[in-house]
């Protein structure tokens, strides 16, 4: 009992651990499953077809390249803009500031289904066909809030002093900002670009509104796909997303780490 | 950097100098010269305009009016990067993505110095730091960041140095430290040094001139010990140190340079070169505590003299500071060393004297 006790917190944390990652792991083990039948829900026996031809599976490739596309598209087109807007509510008092940053919070707010909705109607009345471009422009419009959050708060926190001292060091203010502001700003930067790029890849319900017939995103491809079967093909697909967000996640960590302990050691000698 | 000591850095000349802020005025028409080559304070309680005025010559803020030349050169209209001056922040505000090295280069850097390395090793050695050149900032303890600021401002030789509050983040014998470490500095380098600063022993401490600020304006500028010795009003004595004020009229004319006046009553002699010009509104004598002094037998000499009884008596090691309550119940401040001259214990009637050359006289309208 005492044991249990000691390590109570432990134990519990690793059963969350687990029930967070068991899906992730039930999609990478089937990957190497050979299914029997359409639907890849039972295990049968391993095999490595699914890896070695990725996309055998009818219209799989090209929905995933839509999708990286669009996820690229978008999230470059928010980061840019959402840094652009989160400097100048973070360092310029103007009319209508308080008003835009409540207006940030709206699309995040908004219900998927209301938004891709009424983006719909809003396309259909200007007349404008549904299609790669409706899907980039719904997913700018709900990533950049996320952005804007994000780099805001990183604009927040830093000192103006900064910016004054490299002007009083003979940087202009293009200089300022590059040598100075960005480097600062960079992580957040880079933070709400990732956020923006998954929101765009896995997105589903807006862009099932906004999507012309034979533009067909990659999860919409998945969803259409359990409707008829479950190619092995999307399992791969999920591992190595999965893979490679944590990939991007420790190589961002060790950057960090080898810095801070670098630094540490010369402080010691 | 010895070697590369300026030759003669310009005056600083501020020509009525004014800063708005919407309805609040911080700077108030400002004239003033700073001599080249010298440390320079500009002294006053937070709001009183010193650091706006700083920050107008940095570039960092706009006149509202006035001028501000460097030598011969206006560069009132010129941006912060244009200008040969350079700042100490109160925050430090070194860039904490760079190294030590690279902070202290930056300035030389933007200016294509080609052996910017070299003279920024120069400079951290100057500042006691050059083992620290490949740290972040954010490593370096608070005393060692504000060596940093200071050899990143100094390694550019600018014809101002900026000091905004430096050493305000500083504990109390850090700070004592620095005070000697920056006038060092300063006269090793022969800069303009302007320090911007509300500690009165910082002041006093580190610059050759100080000039008091009062709401927007200078109130006085001189020496320390001028400022300290005689104050031309009130404000400046109760902000330099404490000091005894008393009300003054005049009795008699000068004789060997000394006149008949009386202090509530009490008939005291005042040194007639310290009269202030303007006397409309009637005189105040100031005394300063370590100048009173409390009076045993056989002091008979002593003109001006005071009774009272002591109410407090705080021993602090070197003096012991008495409060002696007059008999109009004004209680005196009087610092006396503790070198064996006369002791009182709570309670006893004591008489105070002073020598009127150790004396001021103020007006009494101005407080």
């Amino acid at each position: 009992m005492a044991w249990l006790r000691r390590n109570l917190v432990v134990i519990i944390g690793l059963l969350v651990m687990a029930y967070i990652m068991v899906p992730n792991l039930v999609v990478t083990i089937f990957s190497f499953n050979k299914p029997n039948g359409r639907y890849n829900y039972e295990w049968n026996q391993f095999s490595l077809d699914a890896w070695l031809n990725p996309c055998s599976s009818a219209g799989m490739c090209e929905a995933l390249g839509l999708s990286l596309w669009v996820a690229v598209a978008a999230s470059l087109a928010a980061t840019v803009m959402g840094t652009m807007a989160a400097f100048a509510l973070g360092r310029y008092r103007f009319k209508g500031r308080s008003a835009t940053n409540l207006l940030v919070f709206f699309p995040m707010a908004t219900p998927e289904v209301v938004m891709g909705s009424s983006l719909l109607t809003l396309f259909i009345a200007m007349g404008i066909p549904s299609g790669q471009l409706t899907i980039l422009i719904a997913h700018i419009l709900f990533t950049v809030s996320f952005v804007i959050t994000t780099v805001k708060a990183r604009v927040a926190s830093l000192d103006p002093a900064l910016e004054q001292a490299a002007a009083d060091l003979y940087a202009n203010p293009t200089q300022a900002f590059w040598k100075v502001t960005f480097p600062l700003v960079a992580p957040g930067i880079a933070a709400g670009a990732l956020l923006a790029f998954a929101l765009s890849f896995d997105d589903y319900i807006v862009t099932n509104f906004n999507a012309g017939a034979s533009t067909v995103t990659f999860p919409m491809y998945v969803w259409g796909a359990a409707q008829r079967g479950t190619p092995v093909q999307i399992n791969v697909v999920g591992t190595v997303m999965f893979f490679g967000a944590l990939a991007i996640v420790g190589i961002g960590q060790l950057i960090g780490a080898r810095l801070r302990v670098g630094s540490r050691r010369k402080e010691a000698l | 950097m010895a070697t590369t000591t300026k030759a003669t850095p310009g005056d600083l000349k501020l020509v009525a100098l004014t800063r708005h802020f919407d309805d609040f005025v911080a700077v108030d028409g400002i004239d003033l010269v700073v001599p080249g080559g010298s440390f320079f304070a500009l002294l006053g309680p937070s709001g009183c305009g010193k650091t706006t005025t700083l920050r107008m010559v940095a570039g960092l803020e706009e006149p509202t009016s006035g001028q501000i030349m460097l030598g011969e050169q206006d560069i009132t209209g010129t941006r912060a990067y244009q200008r040969n001056v350079n700042t100490v922040f109160q925050s430090y505000a070194l860039f904490p993505h760079l190294s030590v090295l690279d902070n202290v280069g930056f300035g030389l850097r933007q200016r294509k110095v080609a052996d910017w390395r070299t003279r920024a090793n120069e400079a951290l050695e100057l500042v006691k730091l050059a083992d620290r050149a490949k740290q972040r900032p954010r490593q370096l303890s608070g005393g060692m960041q504000q060596r940093v600021a200071l050899a990143r401002a100094i390694v550019n030789q600018p014809d101002v140095l900026l000091l905004d509050e430096p050493l305000g983040a500083l504990d109390l014998k850090l700070r004592r430290e620095m005070q000697i470490e920056l006038k060092r500095i300063q006269q090793e380098v022969g800069i303009t040094f302007i320090h911007v600063t509300h500690d009165q022993e910082e002041a006093m401490t580190m610059a050759d001139t100080v000039a008091v600020m009062r709401t927007g304006r200078i109130e006085q500028l001189g020496a320390p010990s001028e400022l300290y010795d005689r104050p031309a009003t009130a404000y400046v004595a109760n902000f330099l140190g404490q000091s005894n004020l008393l009300p003054l009229e005049l009795r008699g004319a000068a004789t060997a340079g000394l006149v008949t006046a009386s202090a509530r009553g009490v008939q005291v002699v005042v040194d007639a070169g310290q009269l202030p010009a303007d006397a409309g509104a009637g005189l105040q004598l100031g005394i300063r505590p370590e100048k009173l002094r409390l009076l045993g037998p056989g002091s008979d000499g002593v003109a001006n003299r005071l009774n009272g009884w002591v109410t407090d008596a705080s021993f602090t090691g070197v003096a012991t500071t008495y409060l002696v309550k007059m008999a109009w119940g004004q209680e005196l401040t009087v610092t006396q060393s503790n070198d064996g001259s006369a002791r009182a214990g709570l309670g006893d009637e004591v008489t105070v004297g002073w020598d009127p050359h150790q004396a001021f006289v103020l007006p009494a309208g101005a407080d």
